[in-house]
């Protein structure tokens, strides 16, 4: 087992180097643009890091993002934990379905920048507005994952556990729940992007501190070089709790999957 | 002592009947084999008689202890092991923590002839014939004393078939289990059951039922190809399933 695992990371590691390759042909781009534009317009990408690694001697900096990241994984847990729960009722009554696909349309439909302008009002500039933000931006993606994985399940795996002796309470969670893993976990990978995303957003537009209100006076002082040295940050934060977190429980828990693949063709 | 009786039972999908006026009792100790023709409802009667579907009309009495279901399909969980997927068989029985659990699933295990270096794979490594001894271990493992066979050994190469067949014929005879074993081979059903019972083509009632001579474990090949032979050739009860194979075989 302990053999898998540090398999598993060490292909995962190779992986990120592959992807190495494929931000260093962004940076060459990003490079043109700069001597295209000049430094005023875009900065270096080697300037940026300089600018990046010198946000980062600063603790208070850290708070920063250590503020915004807890803002957004609030929003993300209530959309997970929500998102499933509801989307799992709705897998399983067609009724309940139907009335929620409209609810789940309508979601959709409402930019971000309307909920903030609302969060605002209902709940001032605060954190409970930044994280209320997230949340509803990473929910509908979650419901939707929960419950088409709860309608597309094995059915034949309910009636060989009914046959087996198990009650209703331990079928959905070693049954049902293990089976909608597959559709939920690409959901939350987006649930958690769009809640970083939203809360960054509204952090900036309710000047409620963080990575958001950064940005702001960045803007305010024209500072093209803070400005995306705090994007290059808000998104190595991300990376680092979608791969610290979301992905090695998801290798855990689809680990079957891997050995189910043929030989050779391990990515 | 009767331990299963199904009393008139009919059921019907989106309004189609599929089963009507069926009637059919195993005793204690005896194994009762259905054999019909495919789409002749055999399957849905097994869910039915299993508790796993509701009937639209009839009664069920049910009188053993506990029941195993062995299903057309394997129906394994792909993310466990063969192991786990045994053990699953246990899981309204015991703790997974007791130490006889592992000898338990090893036994059950080696009893339909899987190895223990299979034990660790997925059903996805694993061959058609080593996922149904799987889901066959899952059901006997927990030693019910009532078991649902739905076309179990189909997927089985006839060495394996055998075996399993012979372990289904002393587990009759050992321990006094009963059960309902469908299947659309005559040889297998006169194989191993006490009696075999015919359903209507159309699932219109049982068409009638006939005793095999003898007692499972005593029979030799001869006299099982003979007997079969003897009820495909002879017997109008037998058509259907003939007709059957006939189309099958196309
Ligand atoms: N869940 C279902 N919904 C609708 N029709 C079904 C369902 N299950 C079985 N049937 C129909 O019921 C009939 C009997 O099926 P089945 O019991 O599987 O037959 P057998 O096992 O004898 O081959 C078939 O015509 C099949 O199409
Ligand atoms: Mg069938």
């Amino acid at each position: 087992m302990l053999g898998t695992r540090a398999a598993r990371t060490g292909r995962f590691l190779w992986s990120a180097w592959a992807g190495m390759a494929g931000l260093s042909v962004f940076a060459a781009i990003w490079q043109l643009g700069h001597e295209t534009y000049g430094s005023f317009i875009l900065p270096a990408p080697a300037e940026t890091l300089v600018s990046m690694v010198g946000l980062l001697a600063d603790p208070e900096n850290w708070r920063l993002i250590g503020v915004t990241a807890a803002r957004a994984l609030v929003g993300f847990s209530a959309a997970a934990l929500f998102g499933t729960a509801a989307g799992v009722l709705a897998g399983y009554h067609p009724a309940i379905m139907r009335l929620a696909r409209p609810q789940i349309t309508l979601l959709l439909g409402v930019p971000p920048i309307a909920w903030i302008v609302l969060m605002m009002i209902w709940f001032g500039n605060g954190a409970g507005t930044v994280a209320a933000t997230a949340a509803v931006a990473g929910l509908p993606v979650v419901f939707i994952g929960a419950a088409e994985g709860i309608a597309g399940r094995d059915r034949g795996l309910d009636d060989m556990s009914r046959a087996v002796g198990l009650g209703p309470i331990s079928r959905l969670v070693r049954i049902a729940l293990r089976q909608i893993l597959q559709s939920l976990f690409p959901a939350l990978t987006m649930a958690l992007g769009t809640a970083f995303k939203a809360s960054i957003m509204a952090e900036l537009l309710a000047n409620a501190g963080g990575v958001g209100a950064e940005l702001a006076s960045a803007r305010a002082n024209l500072d093209v070089a803070a400005a995306l040295a705090w994007i290059l940050l808000s998104v190595a934060s991300l990376i680092a709790v979608e791969y610290g977190l979301l992905q090695p429980v998801r290798a855990e828990a689809e680990a079957w999957r891997e050995s189910a693949r043929p030989w050779g063709v391990k990515r | 002592m009767t331990v299963l009786q199904l009393e008139q039972i009919g059921h019907a999908f989106l309004g189609r009947t599929v089963l009507d006026g069926i009637d059919l009792a195993v005793k204690a100790g005896e194994m009762v084999a259905l054999v019909g023709p495919s789409g002749s409802g055999k399957s849905t009667l097994a869910h039915i008689a299993a508790g796993l579907l509701d009937p639209r009309r009839g009664r069920i009495y049910r009188s053993y202890r506990h029941h195993g279901v062995i299903f057309q399909e394997p129906r394994l969980m792909p993310w466990a092991t063969a192991a786990d997927n045994i053990a699953f068989g246990l899981v309204a029985h015991s703790r997974k923590g007791c130490p006889i659990f592992r000898t338990r699933v090893e036994d059950a295990a080696a009893r339909v002839a899987l190895e223990p270096a299979d034990l660790a794979k997925f059903p996805a490594q694993l061959s058609g014939g080593m996922r149904q001894r799987v889901a066959i271990a899952r059901a006997l493992i927990a030693e019910p004393d009532f078991v649902f066979f739905d076309e179990p050994f189909t997927a089985l190469d006839v060495a394996l078939k055998r075996r399993m067949q012979d372990i289904v014929i002393d587990t009759v005879a050992g321990s006094g289990l009963s059960g309902l074993f469908i299947t659309h081979d005559l040889s297998e059903a006169v194989r191993i059951a006490h009696h075999i019972v015919v359903l209507d083509s159309h699932g219109r009632g049982v068409a009638g039922g006939r005793s095999v001579p003898s007692s499972p474990g005593e029979r030799d090949d001869r006299m099982v190809f003979e007997t079969a032979h003897a009820f495909l050739t002879e017997d109008r009860l037998f058509a259907h399933v003939n007709d059957y194979n006939e189309r099958s075989i196309t």
